[in-house]
């Protein structure tokens, strides 16, 4: 009987050298004349193990060797990797490790485990056991259901996503639209990314019960240019969902109609906050569109309009097929459910760790993250991408919920947490917030346009060391009037990055240089 | 306006009929035009907007708004370096620089030998395996200066 073999196809993986490492074992089976099953699937999120490989043993359990390359192929089927033999590469079943085994995976359980693209495996694992029971569910219930779960806008802003809903569904219109915002710009992020190119049927399925939920009968995913590789592996999964009747006129059988399409973005940060996405959408420059009205209200093309993050969307088959019960049972306080954690940056074990909201920093950087990549004491965090404040060491023991971020002057965001060591020099990081801020503006509004490029003047003249203290008060001055006075999170957040590490880390601001 | 020889295009036309219909069809028309052509000259510019009834200075205003769609062909290969936090925190500037010296060009610019035009990116979702850069559509993570050199001379060989 064939061996079977299960290497990550995710950009992560590949980009560590995962197609080579997969030629490497064809080739090597070939010449030992091993039947060989492969099978291509998402990542497990241990980026530093990758490429895995997964090796079925006798009884039917997937052991995994770690970080294989394509050099360490022949040794390994030398030592017996065809037969799961031990070698110092090898790491066992991953559900027994550790970092695994301490995470709670529900929007997350089947990334890794199957082809992404495969129906019959979707179902196997669960899937699209959320839409059949919300096609034996009305409109009010399906949107009562998501409300009831306490399920809240993963894409940063936490707004929840059962009202988003509700208000489309009250809206009395024959065309309406679901939207998933897939423009994951916010550096120290990619778990947008890994479901789509890891479980994309988990979003495909969430997509269409929201469709179902509220009367819409067509959806887009607005992916951003920079992950080809989910664009792939979304139009695969849409191909095989439509091929067995799970979108098209006829889903399931149920006579309502659901259909889908990938639209790429064209390289702009902005394209991230939602009304921006639909002027895109709409055909014209990603400029924020002035609210009310809500896109609930009068969204993509003036209809009533869903707009979405991944993990939002993703998010919904489970709470469909679990309950809602189920899924608000995790968490803490009003951040309900879990969330996909995204480490990165200088951690000596990055990558996506999912748990139950309470979790501390200290526990991600630390137990999960391994401490530093470089050894180094770790001196500063940014949680939530670029318009997410820096934290210190003495904030590292706050939980990962909504308010307690909040309370502290910080933000969740998408969930991403990027380490600094102590060699980063933080007024450098504040003139980058700013100088990412004039790069990514869209130019609507005057705070956020202009703003942006006067904090970098400023802050370079503090750097020079001209006349710091006044130009350290009109720097706060400057961030005043962009949060108070931009039209959207960018302008508005930038301030967030920048005042934080003036207040956390004044030296590296007053220090000579 | 004057007709120019691009309305007789045989691919943009085809690229324009296949587009008929859509919602919103401006970005993805340009993401095909871009795709075949390597670039968006004004005389497609002129053009596209002539098929979707708008003004030429709209379609232009897309095309300088996205970062991604350009107005020249670029070398034969387009090589992102990502400057955003997870890269920085792992010496991405080295990196950068490197990357710099090596083409002999600052961002937006192309190689002497026409083989690759160097782009700065934020984000390419890489964020554990840092730096990261991506050379077309090939991504690779945990790109020291050494490596990026090694990685350039694979595709100069290409």
């Amino acid at each position: 009987m064939a061996v079977r073999i299960y290497i990550s196809r995710d950009a992560a993986a590949q980009a560590l050298g995962a197609d080579e490492t997969t030629a490497a074992l064809q080739l090597a089976a070939a010449s030992k004349g091993t039947s060989i099953t492969l099978t291509r699937v998402g990542s497990r999120g241990m980026v530093w193990l990758e490429p895995l490989v997964e090796v079925e043993n006798a009884s039917g359990q997937r052991i995994a060797y770690g970080p294989v390359t394509a050099d360490d192929v022949p040794g390994l089927v030398k030592a017996g990797l065809f037969g799961a033999a031990p070698h110092s590469l090898r790491l066992g079943r991953v559900e027994d490790m550790p970092w695994f085994a301490k995470q709670e995976r529900l929007t997350f359980a089947r990334v890794g485990v199957i082809d992404p693209v495969s129906i019959d495996d979707y179902v196997a694992h669960g899937g699209y056991a959320g839409l059949r029971r919300a096609l034996g569910m009305t409109s009010a219930e399906i949107v009562h259901e998501v409300l009831e779960s306490g399920l809240r806008g993963r894409g940063g802003a936490a707004f929840p996503t059962g009202i988003k809903w509700r208000t489309v569904l009250e809206q009395d219109s024959s065309r309406k639209y679901v939207v998933c915002n897939a423009d994951e710009g916010d550096s120290g992020t990619f778990s947008d990314r890994m479901l789509m190119e890891g479980d994309p049927l988990c979003l495909i399925e969430g997509m269409t019960i929201a469709g179902i939920a509220v009367g819409a009968t067509k959806g887009y995913i607005y992916l951003r240019c920079e992950y080809p590789h989910a664009g792939h592996a979304l139009r695969e999964a849409i191909a095989a969902a439509r091929a067995r009747g799970y979108l098209g006129a006829d889903v399931c059988g149920s006579g309502k109609a659901f259909e889908l399409e990938v639209r790429m973005g064209a390289g702009a940060y902005i394209c991230g906050e939602e009304t921006a996405l639909l002027e895109s959408l709409e055909g014209k420059r990603a400029e924020v569109r002035y609210r009310p009205p809500l896109p609930a209200i009068k969204g993509l093309f003036g209809e009533p309009t869903i707009i979405n993050n991944v993990i939002s969307l993703g998010s919904v088959p489970i709470i469909l097929a679990r309950g809602a019960a189920y899924y608000r049972e995790f968490g803490m306080g009003r951040s309900r459910g879990t969330l996909p954690i995204q480490l990165a940056g200088n951690l000596q074990r990055g990558g996506l760790v999912e748990k139950a909201f309470g979790v501390t920093l200290r526990e991600l950087l630390y137990d999960f993250g391994g401490g530093s990549a470089s050894g180094r004491p770790i001196r500063a965090v940014q949680v939530g991408g670029p318009l997410g404040a820096y934290l210190p060491e003495s904030q590292f023991d706050t939980p990962l919920d909504y308010e307690a971020f909040t309370a502290i002057g910080a933000l969740v965001g998408h969930g991403g947490i990027v380490a600094f060591d102590d060699t980063v020099d933080m007024a450098r990081m504040a003139r980058y917030a700013m100088e990412f801020c004039a790069v990514e503006s869209c130019g609507k509004c005057t705070p956020c346009r202009i703003g942006s490029t006067r904090g970098v003047e400023v802050i370079d003249r503090i750097l020079q060391g001209v006349e710091k203290q006044a130009n350290l008060v009109q720097l706060e001055s400057l961030c005043e009037t962009m949060q108070h006075g931009s039209l959207c999170g960018l302008g508005g957040m930038t301030p967030f990055p920048v005042m934080s590490a003036v207040r956390h880390f004044p030296g590296d601001f007053s220090r000579d240089r | 306006m004057a007709a120019t020889e691009l309305d007789n295009d045989a691919t943009l036309e085809r690229i324009l009929a296949e587009h008929a219909g859509m919602e919103g069809p401006l970005l993805p028309i340009l993401h095909a035009v871009q795709e075949t052509v390597g670039h968006i000259s004004p005389a497609h510019v002129a053009r596209i907007a002539r098929a979707l009834n708008l003004a030429r200075a709209e379609v232009h205003g897309v095309v300088s708004f996205y970062h991604y769609f350009r107005q020249h062909d670029p070398g034969r290969h387009v090589v992102h370096v990502c400057r955003a936090e997870a890269c920085q925190a792992m010496q991405g500037e080295q990196t950068e620089q490197h990357a710099k010296r090596e083409l002999g060009v600052d961002y937006g610019g192309t190689s002497a030998d026409g083989l690759f035009t160097l782009e700065a990116v934020y984000c390419l979702g890489n964020c554990a395996a840092a730096p990261s850069v991506m050379v077309d559509e090939k991504l690779y993570g945990r790109v020291t200066p050494e490596r990026l050199t090694a990685i350039l001379a694979d595709w100069r060989s290409r």
